[in-house]
């Protein structure tokens, strides 16, 4: 390590990781490869660091910091200055601040208040959407990997609702969920399928699985695509029934790509925002039964900004222990999957 | 063909069975297989199209038969294209539609302008922390854009930004540029390489094999890569529908805020129309280009 950190550190970890030592031509090459990456790479992180990072660590700040404005009890105007978990404790515990920086339980009314509503009604959407669009997304999938004719055609109707946008598809199942819409017409059912509690619920589900599921169907098929056509006939030889050959060759060989494909769409659904909020108002049924983590920050910004700083800090964090839930515990590595995929593609 | 796969299901079925009735039953079954595929192929395709086959009807439809609900074309008009395009009732479709140009291209050019350099990088060189690069691209794209939007929200509030094209635009390429980094990436690694060594054996440089040889090699990649940047940008709503103004608005928060000559009724013909008029072009663009936008799309894995 000592002796040749000075030449090229770089190199010093490709001998560690078991690698035979590289010669010195070569250990001079990857230097300057390391060197040309850096320059080409370091525009791409800035801009990141400045879009993403400045406003998540700003975010972070701003949540521990009091909201100026007037104190509901003494009707004076109080300055900000540092909150501790104040902001936290607000969301999490629905705690308001009381008459002399005391902690009292917030009023009736108070969007605090909505806060575990809006993790129950994420993580509920987030939970059917997700099966639901795997489910179908599998079908499609199996569908379209099949040879028949007309599979092109297939291929781009699925397209369609991925290629519309989310603001118009729920202004289109707003319309079709009317009270005098056609879905009423075809259920003969007379459901205020926009205001009711879980009729709003299921139409959101509803028009989301119709959005997303091609997008799910188009991952799920370049896993399919991978799998070897001489594995299906051996197992087909040795007297695999279709069942069989779906549950024993298929779903293994699958899951990798599978668990990727759950991963994008789990952390897609835990942020969803507007769907719920154009179909339904962002409310529906008792004025939350849509209102998920993402809609009650946006609520929040114009009557606090430190507390919906919070709040989004809070929806950040379950989205990162989700994700990290899933790439740790459930071994669902990204990247190789992906190159995988991209080799078996060729 | 069937002198191979003869035996083989000769065994797993029953067996014995004389040759030639056992090619019927299969071919037999073949066929059902192939009306069952067929048959639910049709049910996928019904499933995507209807509700757009839906939107296309009333966007043509009279206003007075809103509710009409019969399945095929009736009562055909222009009139609904023209209330969601004209301005008489507060609406700025027109204005929505360049606003959504315009920062659509900006977001696409400073993210491909600036990542094609990235992801050439990680396609092609050799470097140490490579896989962390990835992994914070790739964590990046499925950034929560509602974390991004309070503290972006005090900050143009107290710099003046508000409603200006800048606030919408530095915000979606955080969403935008991870996406084509990750999509390029994965092109990138598909090309034919050796030709870049062949050039630089011919005495050009790295970045003259680059610009000569790897740049006209990449345009479709490039171009895709555009097309699904432009898309995600053309969608994005939550960033848009809290710092745009009138002005500046985009096409989705336009037609999320569609307001009709009554007050307290959605004019849903009108709405269809303009529905059809923001994801029309889109469609045509999505098809034409369908082979490499699925590729890039599973490649890139990130909704667009």
């Amino acid at each position: 390590m000592s002796t040749s950190n000075v030449v090229a550190p770089s190199s010093t970890t490709t001998g560690t990781n078991g690698r035979p030592p590289l010669r010195a031509g070569a250990k001079r090459q990857r230097a300057q490869q390391s060197r040309w990456a850096l320059y080409l790479i370091l525009p791409t992180l800035v801009l990141l660091a400045v879009v993403i990072g400045y406003p998540v660590v700003s975010a972070i700040v701003m949540s521990f910091q009091k909201d100026a404005g007037l104190d509901p009890a003494t009707g004076l105007f109080v300055q900000g200055g540092f909150a501790g978990f104040q902001n936290y404790a607000h969301w999490l515990f629905q705690q308001c601040m009381g008459p002399n920086g005391s902690t009292i339980s917030c009023p009736p009314g108070n969007l605090g208040s909505g806060f575990w509503n809006a993790v129950f009604v994420t993580f509920f959407f987030t939970v059917t959407t997700v099966i639901l669009e795997t489910g179908l997304g599998l079908w499609f999938a199996l569908i379209m990997n099949r040879a028949f004719r007309g599979r092109g055609f297939v291929r781009a109707a699925i397209l369609i609702p991925w290629a519309i946008p989310t603001a118009v598809t729920a202004k289109l199942w707003f319309f079709i969920f009317s009270f005098a819409g056609v879905a009423n017409a075809i259920l003969s059912t007379h459901i205020l399928w926009t205001s009711d509690e879980w009729a709003s619920r299921l139409a959101a589900i509803i028009a989301d699985t119709w959005k997303t599921t091609p997008f799910m169907a188009l991952l799920i098929l370049a896993g399919l695509q991978i799998i070897p056509e001489d594995v299906y006939e051996a197992a087909k030889v040795d007297g695999a029934s279709t069942w069989q050959r779906f549950w024993r060759v298929t779903m293994p060989l699958l899951k990798p790509a599978l668990m990727v494909a759950i991963l994008f769409r789990v952390l897609d659904a835990l942020r969803i925002y507007d769907l719920p909020q154009i179909l339904t108002g962002g409310g529906g049924g008792t004025g939350h039964a849509t209102t998920t983590l993402s809609i009650l920050v946006v609520d929040q910004i114009r009557q606090g900004f430190n507390s919906a700083a919070a709040l989004s800090t809070i929806t950040f964090i379950i989205i990162f222990l989700i994700a990290f839930i899933f790439v740790r515990i459930l071994g669902t590595n990204v990247v190789r999957t992906q190159e995988t995929q991209q080799k078996g593609a060729k | 063909m069937t002198t191979v796969a003869g035996p083989a299901t000769a065994t797993a079925e029953a067996g014995a069975l004389p040759r030639t009735r056992n090619r019927n039953r299969s071919h037999a079954r073949i066929r059902n297989a192939g009306i069952r595929t067929g048959v639910q192929a049709i049910v996928i395709v019904l499933w995507c199209l209807l509700p757009f086959y839906w939107m296309i009807v009333t966007s043509f439809r009279d206003v007075g038969f809103t509710n009409d609900n019969t399945p095929w074309f009736t009562h055909v008009t222009w009139d609904n294209y023209v209330t969601a395009l004209s301005t008489n009732l507060g609406n700025h479709l027109g204005q929505a539609l360049l606003n959504s140009l315009f920062i659509g291209i900006c977001v696409t050019v400073i993210s491909l302008v600036v990542g094609i350099f990235a992801s050439y990088a990680l396609a092609r060189l050799d470097f140490r922390f490579k896989g962390i690069v990835l992994g914070v691209i790739l964590a990046a794209s499925m950034f929560p854009g509602v974390a991004l939007i309070t503290p972006l929200f005090q900050l143009f509030t107290n710099i003046g930004w508000m409603g200006t094209y800048q606030a919408l635009i530095i915000p979606e390429i955080s969403f935008a540029l991870p996406l084509t980094v990750y999509t390029l990436n994965s092109f990138f690694r598909e090309m034919p390489w050796d030709l870049e060594e062949a050039a630089r054996i011919d005495g050009c440089t790295q970045a003259q094999a680059f610009r000569k040889i790897i740049l006209p090699l990449a345009a479709p990649a490039v171009f895709t890569t555009a097309i699904l940047a432009f898309i995600s940008s053309w969608n994005e709503f939550l960033i848009s529908s809290q710092l745009s103004s009138d002005a500046t608005q985009p096409v989705t928060v336009a037609i999320a805020s569609f307001t009709g000559s009554q007050p307290h009724q959605e004019p849903y013909t009108a709405i269809m129309a303009a529905g059809t008029i923001v994801t029309v072009p889109l469609i045509i663009l999505v098809l034409i280009f369908q082979r490499r936008i699925v590729a890039g799309l599973t490649a890139g894995g990130v909704k667009g």
